[in-house]
């Protein structure tokens, strides 16, 4: 099926292009961009007054599958992919087993291709299990194809451990992404720490638990030439430390959740488990000290940290809540809202940080509107409101923070090799 | 004055309570405590009304005393304790919640260590909930017992000077007393141990101490809170001997206080630790006193909250 997406603005930040043109699609691939292309027989989608972009990717999701079927799996996340304007997702390694071999990698990227609709990228485990006891075979994992190497849910609490990881695997020249909390710091905790946790008498996780592990893994990255890529940054400090890092010459790049770019501690006042995730959200100072990271570079990559769980794990009492939601349908969204419409990113930006970044921290052929390229492409409006409504997720798990808030701009289309899996919000099955 | 109603309303907390409620469940209870007092203690306000005392944490004085504050107005209350319940054999809160709420329940008097579970409890059943503590968040009808008892003793609560002393982090008779105190105008001091008391407290309009005695100069009111034995697992304090020779209350330190002054405690106590045996006993302590107007206290807010009125029915 041919397609010619008609009359939208272009934002191509890696050819500097920036203007109203068609693309024409063929066979999958991008076979023209420029003024008043003839349709010519292909299917013709009317862009005029919206966004055509290189395909999103989020290099930071959790679908879950294999093991944890009951809270998603490749079919329903990478629907819910496609449904947010994503044509590519990184998924991490914390699934049951745990992503620490080669063939368990092919296994997987096999079942993503048969069931997904968009491409799915693994995410190796740094050590097997996640127990920070032994390599897991990096080496051969990076065969296989993943994208980088995570322990994503656990901080690797051996510094020796950790700068053994970075050794090995700069080999292979793919990230080690580090969920950077010092466990003594966090353990007990539910929430940021500071005055609205007092408050509410529940026990914190302070962001210097965050800064700390983050000063260790810099320090190592800095001595071993390592690329770590620090998970979801939260903290004040933390940006400061990653700007100060990259003046210095360290291999560092990092990523922060559209989440702790929405919305403050404050949020967490009515105890809804549908905000309690790690890193927590903290306050207001943090939030405009990640705003300034995304704004001057410091900050790479805005992520989902798509990570749903099933109802009845979610639906409980705020202290006994597991992390995390489901992010991906709204991601874009509460991008669009809480940095676009407020004047802080231009689009270039927002483009750079959810497509460009991503696919060169992930060494993947992806992020450019270019002829000849596979024609994975996202269009999305910049000013159209919209209620979220959890019913009409695709994916499986419900919870969301942005539940009942309206937000400004939304996914319209998502092509995935040149075949629309997703138009104004119906996902194609 | 009948302009203020709780009828129908959840006691979460105090946080968002306004002077003029209080200021209702405290008139109240006042004649409330004439019914505690007296030799018939039937008062059928009650009467066919069904209260549920679910407990998901250990307690001899909140439970027996919202439990006979129902008898006494003539409910019928059952207690369901979590190690009794089926919780224990893996159901959800949410779906004990529903199971209890369904049985002609009109409040469930609810205590869990999971802080904002209360509010949950709003969100899922219908029945008027009554906070009987919430982890380390609040516990409303302690701190209104405790301003029952000071006017009691004091007349007033307004400008006098209230020290809380001990365990503030874990406490949710801190917050609750905090949030009350400060509302009904007294002057309130928090002093404790660094670990077990933050400066971001402060915001919360009272002033912080980590000296005793400098805290407890000229206080009208020493309400010393229980350390929380249970919940301290980590270094927070060095030893027992130590918080008790630099944080304890004792009759020294009652001393640097005003003549009479009050004192309080919301029990358990650990007598010897935060409390000095003498203290406990003494002609300043009013820790009998207090469990005594809990019950007339919780009399008062079970009658506001689940038939409403003014209490204009009952005698003076």
């Amino acid at each position: 099926m041919n397609l010619l997406i008609k009359g939208g603005t272009i934002v191509n930040p890696k050819k500097q292009q920036h203007e109203v043109a068609d693309i024409l699609v063929k066979d999958g691939k991008i076979a023209e961009i420029g003024q008043n292309l003839s349709a010519d027989g292909a299917e013709v989608y009317d862009a005029t007054g919206l966004i055509v972009t290189p395909g999103l990717i989020d290099m930071h999701t959790h679908l879950r599958e294999p093991g944890q079927e009951a809270k998603e799996d490749f079919h329903s996340g990478t629907q819910a992919a496609a449904a947010g304007g994503f044509t590519r997702i990184a998924t991490m390694a914390n699934t049951k087993p745990v992503v620490d071999n080669a063939a368990l990698v092919r296994g997987l990227q096999k079942q993503a291709e048969l069931t997904g609709l968009v491409k799915v990228e693994f995410i190796g485990a740094v050590s097997k299990n996640l127990e920070g006891k032994e390599l897991a075979e990096m080496g051969d994992m990076a065969e296989a194809g993943v994208v980088g190497f995570s322990d994503d849910g656990h901080y690797v609490e051996s510094a020796a451990f950790m700068r053994r990881a970075l050794e090995y695997s700069s080999m292979f020249n793919k990230p080690v992404i580090d969920h950077a909390e010092e466990v003594s710091l966090t353990h007990e905790g539910h929430m940021h720490e500071g005055f609205v946790a007092y408050e509410m008498g529940v026990k914190g996780r302070p962001a210097v638990a965050e800064d700390m592990a983050v000063a260790r893994d810099l320090l190592l990255a800095q001595m071993t030439g390592g690329h770590i890529h620090i998970a979801h940054v939260s903290s004040k400090d933390t940006v400061d430390q990653i700007r100060a890092a990259k003046a210095k010459g360290i291999k560092v790049t990092c990523e922060v959740t559209a989440q702790h770019l929405s919305f403050t501690d404050e949020y967490l006042r009515e105890y809804n488990p549908a905000f309690k995730m790690a890193p927590p959200i903290r306050s207001e100072e943090h939030r405009q000290a990640l705003l300034a990271g995304v704004k001057d570079g410091t900050i790479d990559a805005i992520i989902t940290d798509h990570a749903p769980h099933a109802e009845e794990e979610k639906d409980v009492e705020f202290c006994c809540a597991p992390n995390g939601f489901s992010g991906l349908e709204t991601s874009l969204a509460a991008v669009l809202t809480h940095t676009y419409k407020t004047g802080i990113l231009t689009l270039d930006e927002i483009v750079n940080l959810m497509s460009v970044r991503p696919a060169e921290i992930m060494g993947v052929d992806a992020g450019v509107l270019e002829v000849g390229k596979t024609a994975d492409i996202t269009v999305f409006s910049t000013d159209e409101e919209w209620t979220v409504d959890r019913n009409l997720f695709y994916t499986k798990g419900k919870t969301s923070p942005f539940d009942g808030m309206t937000l400004t701009g939304k996914a319209k289309l998502t092509v995935v090799d040149g075949n629309i899996v997703m138009k104004e919000g119906v996902v194609t099955q | 004055m009948g302009e203020v109603s709780l009828k129908g309303k959840h006691l979460l907390g105090l946080q968002h309570a306004t002077k003029e409620e209080i200021e209702l469940i405290l008139r109240v209870a006042k004649k409330m405590k004439k019914i505690v007092l007296s030799d018939d203690k039937k008062y059928p306000l009650l009467k066919g009304k069904s209260i549920i005392n679910l407990f998901m944490e250990n307690s001899t004085r909140t439970r027996s005393s919202f439990e006979l504050a129902g008898k006494y107005l003539g409910a019928d209350v059952i207690n369901i304790t979590k190690s009794g319940s089926s919780m224990a054999k893996g159901e959800s809160f949410r779906d004990t919640l529903l199971t209890v709420s369904y049985m002609g329940t009109d409040a469930i008097v609810m205590r869990h260590s999971a802080e904002g579970s209360p509010l949950y409890a709003t969100k899922v059943v219908d029945p008027i909930i009554i906070n009987a503590g919430d982890g380390a968040h609040e516990h409303p009808t302690q701190a209104l017992l405790d301003m029952y008892s000071i006017i009691e003793r004091k007349g007033t609560l307004e400008g006098k000077k209230i020290v809380i002393a001990g365990d503030i982090m874990h406490s949710r008779v801190a917050r609750s007393d905090i949030y009350g105190f400060t509302k009904m105008g007294a002057d309130v001091h928090l002093v404790g141990p660094r670990t077990l008391l933050y400066p971001e407290l402060a915001k919360m309009g009272v002033t912080i101490h980590h000296d005793v005695r400098e805290a407890v100069k000229d206080a009208d009111v020493i309400n010393v809170l229980r350390i929380q034995l249970e919940r301290i697992n980590s270094a927070l304090y060095p030893t027992n001997r130590e918080y008790a020779r630099i944080f304890g209350i004792n009759k020294n330190v009652l001393a640097l206080a005003k003549d009479d002054v009050m004192v309080m405690h919301p029990g358990p106590m650990n007598r010897g630790l935060e409390i000095a045996h003498d203290v406990a006993y003494s002609d300043e302590s009013a820790i009998q006193e207090q469990v005594r107007n809990g019950v007339a206290v919780r009399m008062a807010v079970l009658y506001l909250t689940i038939v409403g009125g003014d209490g204009s029915e009952l005698a003076d």
